[in-house]
């Protein structure tokens, strides 16, 4: 049989370069995120915990402290960061070095798919016919690598990333920003959550993800007569993962329709006093001194 | 990716990338020693697995723009979405030209119109007209735009 010579018996370019072309994709990430003190990963591996409700009040808490922070809605298909944070979809400058983001009344600088759609418009991308479940998910890393890359984020102290359900963002972070990401777990009461979480955070940890902790949302339900709290879910996945880990739970916040309302028509504000915003504010007292260690 | 011709047992040279618009992608090789071409034909989904890396075969002509995958894969995204920065430099637009940037949805329209001139400005060409925007979407990969 002839010998062929290989790709590396060739001496000549790659004139594609492909390889190149990816490592400077990486390079433009690792310089973006110099100016980044930490990126926060904000996780749970099941949906409906209220994850991203946790992720934008908690970066909204953050900023209200005084750090200079950034969100960044990673669930590409299931937009709510703007919502949440009452934010109109702006004209985004696009400038030599990237696309600016828009800021809330508090300077959170924001970067979501919601600010690229139209409101009931849905996530579509253009189909060259078939094999979409091929490239659909390289695309959608390619796109939350631009969103960490092209969006001005300027310095910033905590970076924080609402990430969908399901390991792939994690792991590239894990690729784009390993040595300043830091997860955060949202888990609910439930044992159903505490499986789904803890095996997703489990596998962060053995990615070489660096747990910074716990919260247990919906734990509990405030009485919107009396304001105290009673019980909702059966339950203790907090602590139960958290011991499983060996990370802290930083907080257990209750489930509070006040919040919700607040919510619902994009009052930060109001959502920061409510008892829920309350506990997500406390929780942010612990994460900001987590950050600084 | 490299191509060898096995006749001469020399690595062909990147000639042309041509994008007939339907998705597909030719790249032509040349051998230095015979002179023989072979032409890589991709299809759409192949053709989109390589789009959706960002990456561009043959290698990528102009920098990478802000945001340029998700503007140029995003369906229908939001008229007025983005406000983008004048190209520097004196390059002129004809008329057809402008006429023919008009249709390009206005979500991509300005990233678009500064690839080209940034296209233009590089190679020294003054004026922009629906030819140079053939050959610029050729030379460089921008499959859809």
């Amino acid at each position: 049989m002839r010998r062929i010579r290989t790709y590396a018996d060739l001496q000549g370019p790659d004139r594609s370069g492909l390889d190149q072309q990816v490592e400077a994709q990486h390079e433009r990430v690792a310089r973006r995120l110099e100016g980044i003190g930490t990126v926060l990963a904000v996780t749970s591996g099941k949906g409906g915990v209220g994850k991203s409700l946790v992720a934008a009040t908690l970066a909204s808490a953050l900023v209200s402290r005084g750090l200079k922070g950034g969100l960044l809605d990673a669930d590409l298909n299931g937009p709510s960061a703007p919502a949440f944070l009452g934010l109109s979809r702006p004209t985004l400058e696009v400038t030599d070095d990237g696309v600016v983001p828009p800021s809330d009344g508090r300077g959170l600088r924001v970067m979501s798919t919601d600010l690229l759609m139209d409101e009931r418009a849905p996530l579509r991308w253009r189909e060259p016919g078939t094999g979409g479940h091929l490239w659909r998910s390289l695309l959608e890393r390619g796109v939350f690598r631009e969103f960490l890359s092209d969006v001005v984020w300027g310095r910033l102290d905590v970076l924080v990333v609402d990430t969908p359900p399901g390991p792939q963002r994690l792991a590239e972070l894990k690729e784009l920003a390993p040595n300043r990401t830091r997860v955060l777990g949202v888990t609910i009461p439930t044992s159903a959550s505490r499986t789904a979480v803890e095996r997703s955070l489990r596998l962060a940890v053995e990615g070489g993800l660096l747990l910074l902790g716990l919260v247990e949302n919906m734990a509990g339900y405030v009485c919107p007569a009396c304001r105290e709290v009673g019980p909702l879910h059966p339950g203790e996945a907090g602590e139960s993962i958290a011991r499983a880990l060996g990370t802290p739970l930083l907080g257990r916040v209750p489930f509070d329709a006040e919040a919700a309302a607040c919510a619902e028509r994009g009052d930060m504000e109001g959502l920061l006093s409510s008892r829920a915003g309350r506990e997500i504010g406390r929780l942010a007292d612990v994460v900001a001194e987590g950050l600084g260690s | 990716m490299k191509f060898l011709c096995i006749e001469c047992d020399e690595q062909m040279h990147f000639g042309e990338r041509q994008l007939p618009g339907d998705g597909t992608l030719a790249a032509v090789f040349r051998c230095p020693e015979c002179g023989r071409e072979v032409a890589m034909l991709t299809n759409p989904m192949e053709t989109q697995v390589v789009s959706a890396l960002g990456i561009k075969i043959g290698g990528r002509e102009v920098p990478e723009q802000p945001f340029e995958l998700v503007r140029g894969s995003l369906e229908g995204g939001r008229e007025g979405a983005f406000a983008d920065a004048p190209a520097p430099g004196p390059v002129r637009w004809s008329d057809a030209a402008v006429e023919r940037l008009a249709v390009v949805p206005s979500f991509v329209r300005g990233m678009v119109k500064r690839i080209y001139a940034d296209y233009a400005r590089e190679r020294g060409i003054r004026e922009i007209t629906p030819e140079i925007m053939d050959r610029a979407r050729t030379d460089l990969g921008l499959e859809g735009m």
